[in-house]
């Protein structure tokens, strides 16, 4: 073969391979696209029937199985205190973890320990951290079935994932905008609140964003800890509440077509529920950068 | 405001790499002292040595005395973050705030370190842009994001950032090594300026730019590669650049190396 110099035209077999991988990756996205297309489709399609003011407004008491109408009031306000409770307990201390392995641990024997935990957190089964909130938090401390119970055990699946998500946006951070920050007489704590974290923000936020909307759907350990329940309950301290997920998952158990569609408006109105949360958040990072008055 | 700083017997580590050795020299109160010698030869490292950053970097460590006036800067009462708000730092590259718009920039120091009123702020603020030559090309958008600025007007930008804590020493790292010719005369008019109220170190590679702005130059090098980067000399910029004390200062400003 001989080397060819000087400025030439793209050959045609590098016009056809680009063609051919250009091909490959519109194929790849279709493909990745078709589930979630298609999942939200057939939601929607199916969870339109019910989407009515008595879902929103009812609970699910003295309503059987064969009966029509009823709501998901009940599961709507428990999923949302729960995700909530779960939040106000994961997301801090997942920040905070997330700040001392980036900031302070500095690869020292205490943060390669925690970060080895963080890793078995990940890939803790939901089951397993109902299971242990069951175990602990119900029979040993002998509390109720509560919301709060659920949150516990979501907060336990939360923590690692936001620990993770803030512990990369963080590395993100150019180490010259901490010098920036130490050159002017700033404070180590305070570079890190006034300068990191907010430069860190939008992707902590989309991080934090994707663990709820994980835990939103988790079914297994509220089965566990928060239990099941037909009333409302806006309590998340005393008794059995609902959540989306086990309303879905009790509606589609039963053998009536009033209680798939139950379940299927369920399903609609998770799926709300986070992409709301997510819209929220996203207009409060925008809200506070800059780029809004560009 | 102006002090003079003195080193003595300075030594500089990066872990267990030594990367300057044996500096001492005396930096004149309102003048402007240059640091010129070959890549990889400590210029950065001494100057970072001088306001407490080199110790930011995990396993950086200094050995050796430096003096503001009278206070030991690395006496073991110090507190680091003082000695940072009293000797400011301007860096090779532009680095504003990028949450921040260009007034907070500014303000930036002030806010994060108490608190200030508004009326001073805005007074200061103002001051400082002015400071930096900056002020008539940002006053109508001061809310914009300051990464939203050219490179010169960003570096000029962080001038002010920087003088707005109203330091007592100004140390500059190549602040023009981005910058066009423009920018770059900019800059220098403007260090012409602020050496009447500050002592400023600035590190170059540009001879002629040594040359227009500096009272006192001091040349490094580094006897091989590997090798601890020290002071061969330090004298008048006149004197440094028409008849150096030592050989390799000559060889090095006639570009016959480095
Ligand atoms: N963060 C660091 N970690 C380890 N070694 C470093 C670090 N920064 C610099 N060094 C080493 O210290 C020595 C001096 O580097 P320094 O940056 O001070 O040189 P310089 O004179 O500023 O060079 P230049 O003119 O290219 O900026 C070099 O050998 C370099 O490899
Ligand atoms: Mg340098």
């Amino acid at each position: 073969m001989t080397v060819q110099t000087g400025i030439q035209p793209i050959s045609a077999t590098r016009r056809a391979k680009d063609r051919l991988v250009q091909a490959l990756v519109y194929l790849a996205f279709a493909l990745a696209v078709i589930p979630l297309v298609s999942v939200l489709w057939l939601v929607v399609k199916n969870g339109a029937g019910r989407f009515d003011m008595e879902f929103f407004t009812h609970s699910m008491r003295n309503i059987g199985a064969r009966d029509a109408g009823g709501g998901a009031y009940h599961a709507i306000i428990g999923t949302l205190e729960q995700v909530l409770l779960a939040s106000l307990i994961a997301v801090p201390i997942g920040l905070l973890t997330a700040v001392y392995l980036v900031e302070y641990g500095e690869g020292g024997r205490l943060s390669r320990i925690i970060s080895f935990f963080v890793d078995v957190m990940t890939g803790v089964p939901s089951v397993v951290s109902g299971l242990f909130v069951l175990a602990f938090w119900i029979l040993v401390l002998g509390m109720s079935f509560s919301g709060f119970a659920g949150a516990l055990a979501l907060s336990i699946l939360m923590m690692p994932v936001v620990v993770r998500a803030t512990e990369e946006m963080l590395r993100l951070v150019p180490r010259e905008l901490r010098e920036a920050s130490y050159a002017l007489g700033v404070p180590k704590w305070r570079t890190i609140v006034k300068v990191v974290l907010p430069t860190a923000l939008p992707g902590i936020v989309t991080g934090v964003m994707l663990a709820v909307a994980r835990v939103a759907g988790e079914t297994a350990p509220l089965l566990l800890t928060v239990f099941v329940t037909d009333s409302i309950n806006n309590d998340p301290f005393n008794g059995p509440q609902m959540g989306l997920p086990l309303y879905v998952f009790n509606q589609t158990i039963l053998p009536t077509d009033v209680a798939v569609d139950r379940a299927w408006t369920g399903a609609l109105t998770l799926i709300l529920i986070v992409m709301l949360l997510n819209l929220v958040a996203r207009l409060i990072t925008w809200w506070r950068s800059p780029a809004r008055r560009r | 405001m102006a002090k003079q700083i003195e080193v003595a017997g300075l030594d500089a580590y990066y872990g267990s790499h030594k990367a300057i050795e044996g500096i001492s020299m005396t930096i004149e109160p309102r003048s402007v002292t240059a640091f010129i010698g070959p890549s990889g030869c400590g210029k950065s490292t001494f100057l970072r040595t001088l306001n407490r950053m080199h110790e930011v970097i995990p396993g950086a460590r200094v050995e050796g005395k430096v003096r503001l006036e009278d206070q030991d800067l690395y006496g073991p009462e110090i507190d680091p973050v003082s000695v940072r708000r009293t000797i400011g730092m301007v860096f090779q590259r532009p680095n504003p705030f990028p949450t921040m718009s260009i007034y907070d920039n500014v303000a930036a120091g002030l806010r994060l370190n108490g608190r200030v009123s508004r009326s001073q702020l805005d007074g200061i603020v103002e001051d400082s842009l002015k400071g930096a030559n900056l002020w008539n090309e940002v006053k109508d958008r001061l809310a914009r994001p300051g990464a939203g600025l050219s490179g010169g007007q960003q570096q000029r930008l962080c001038i002010a950032r920087a003088i707005a804590v109203r330091p007592q020493v100004l140390l500059m790292d190549e602040p023009c090594s981005a910058l066009d010719p423009i920018s770059t005369l900019a800059i220098e008019d403007l260090i012409s300026k602020l050496k009447q109220d500050y002592t400023i170190v600035i590190v170059t590679h540009n001879m002629q730019q040594a040359a227009r702005v500096s009272d006192r130059t001091a040349f490094f090098n580094l006897a091989a590669q590997g090798q601890p980067g020290k002071l061969v000399e330090m004298d008048e910029t006149s004197k440094i650049f028409t008849n150096p004390a030592e050989k390799a200062t000559e060889d090095y400003i006639t570009g016959r190396f480095g």
